[in-house]
């Protein structure tokens, strides 16, 4: 699974963040960091809900 | 499989729609009929950008659609745009009529309410260059009276839509005055802290704040238009453009002959069932959401999404005899002003103590936790979204202050 945010969409207001933390992160600089790109299919529930729920649909994810 | 009908093609019914066809962890979606009606003649827009990128002319009205937009073709469903839903009636054994504006009766075995709130008027015969920012109409006339170049632009009240369309015309450097009745901007719902925070935002920017004084009535021109607004302390204010943003109703009227209750909106039970057969989500239902211990209607961007799935979710556990689960979320919601995210994440009352937790409100950068007695009733951040998504998780998991004030105590 690859994860791949469009930052021209992304408005960091850290939604994915709050819901799957182990991947994203919105920092002290008001910009959101991937910290990690192609994380474990345990993850997959909580990457596919976070791509949903971003306002923005900035959030794709590749199989 | 019968007829399962959504009434309101918008955010919240959309995904009411998707969740009854995607179905539950342990249940299978609704394969039958699925009508969605909604009484706008095209797929209402995503709203939030309506008074931000759409207003400052960044984007086309067109690019404002709805996560489902366009995926519609995959839910399979039976969509009648430009048709209202007229009556409902009482649940009989099988199901429900639903009558519809083109005369249709519709037989159904359940309901989804999603009809949203119709925006407040402010009295007196509707002059030309008056506006509200609901619809993709609404915008679409009030952008053609901003393109015309008006000298000053009066918007009409400082909650959150008037003060990003102030923001917004402020941007596209138009002369703005923004009027509130109320002592400070949102005072009857948030601590006086954040209203006077609001009106140094826009003052710092030129526009012109007036604070506690009401609209007396609104003087027209020769040519029908608005020409100047009348404030009831008798000063008068010129304006070519009226922007007016003093809230929504909730669409009930069509549902008065039925079995539901309506109060501030359609009163649901915790788990969003109105009434045998019928749910209802997004700005239209109120709940007592158990998280809070507290009825509430929630007109947020998110709380659509949420409650729409839930409410699809707790329709087929109705249709199939099943008990539904409570929703109970921590409400969260955005407003983009000027070069500012302002974020709130649960269930402020005015009368909350205001704890500032990171930053100062004069840098216009900050984090505030809300306090009443040992609880934590919300967070507010300004260009903050880590801390507000931080506590937001932890007032998820309790509203206990002390837990919440822990989060944000500087570390030795
Ligand atoms: C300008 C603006 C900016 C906003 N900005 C933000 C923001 O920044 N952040 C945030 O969190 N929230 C924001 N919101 C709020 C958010 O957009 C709403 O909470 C959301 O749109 C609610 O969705 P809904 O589906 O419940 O209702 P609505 O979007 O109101 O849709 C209800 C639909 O029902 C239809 N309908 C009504 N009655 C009938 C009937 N009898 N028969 C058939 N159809 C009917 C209507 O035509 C309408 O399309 C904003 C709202 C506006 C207007
Ligand atoms: S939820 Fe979307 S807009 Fe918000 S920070 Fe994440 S990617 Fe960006």
């Amino acid at each position: 699974m690859k994860v791949v945010v469009n930052f021209d969409l992304c408005e960091s207001n850290a939604v994915c963040m709050g819901i799957a933390p182990e991947v994203f992160e919105v920092r002290d600089d008001d910009f959101l960091y991937v910290l990690n790109e192609e994380p474990g299919e345990e993850l997959r529930d909580k990457v596919v809900e976070a791509a949903r729920r971003c306002p923005k649909q900035a959030i794709a994810v590749e199989d | 499989m019968g007829t399962i009908a959504v009434v309101g093609a918008s955010l919240a019914g959309l995904h009411a729609a998707e969740a009854l066809r995607a179905g539950t962890g342990d249940a299978p979606g609704h394969d039958g009929q699925l009508v969605v009606v909604d009484a706008s003649p095209t797929l209402p827009p995503d709203r939030p950008p309506l008074s931000k990128q759409v207003l400052s002319g960044e984007w086309d009205l067109a690019q404002a659609k709805v996560p489902l937009a366009d995926r519609l073709d995959e839910l399979g469903l039976d969509l009648r745009l430009g048709t209202a839903a007229t009556s409902l009636s009482p649940a009989g054994g099988d199901g429900r009529t639903l009558t519809l504006s083109d005369g249709t009766e519709l037989s159904v075995e359940g309901v989804v309410l999603a009809t949203g709130g119709a925006v407040r008027h402010l009295p007196g015969p509707q002059l030309g260059g008056v506006h509200s920012i609901r619809t993709g109409e609404d915008v679409t006339a009030l952008l053609a009276d901003l393109d015309a170049g008006p000298s000053r632009v009066v918007v009409v009240g400082a909650g959150f839509i008037g003060a990003e369309a102030a923001a917004t015309c402020r941007g596209r450097g138009l002369e703005v005055t923004m009027l509130e009745a109320a002592a400070a901007p949102m005072e009857r719902v948030l601590p006086g802290e954040v209203g006077a925070f609001v009106a140094d935002l826009h003052r710092d920017q030129g526009v012109d704040v007036r604070l506690g004084t009401g609209v007396e009535r609104l003087e027209a021109g020769d040519d029908g238009r608005v020409r100047a607004v009348h404030l009831a302390d008798g000063t008068v204010v010129q304006a070519d453009v009226v922007v007016v943003g003093i809230g929504v109703v909730p669409q009930v009227d069509w549902l008065a002959g039925s079995d539901l209750e309506l109060r501030n909106g359609v009163l649901c039970d915790s788990t969003m069932l109105a009434g045998p057969r019928v749910v209802a989500c997004g700005d239209v239902a109120c709940w007592p959401n158990p998280h809070f211990g507290e009825e509430m209607r929630v007109e947020h961007w998110e709380n659509a999404v949420e409650q729409g799935g839930h409410a699809g979710r707790r329709l087929l556990d109705e249709l199939a005899g099943r008990p539904g689960t409570p929703f109970a979320p921590v409400p969260w919601f955005w407003s983009d002003q000027y070069d500012r995210k302002i974020q709130l994440a649960g269930r402020p009352t005015a009368t909350d103590e205001f704890v500032l937790v990171d930053g100062t409100v004069e840098e216009r950068r900050f984090a505030a936790l809300f306090r009443r007695g040992d609880r934590c009733t919300a967070v507010l951040g300004v260009n903050r979204p880590r801390h507000v998504m931080q506590a937001r998780m932890q007032l998820a998991q309790s509203l206990a202050w002390d837990d919440a004030a822990a989060l944000f105590a500087p570390k030795d």
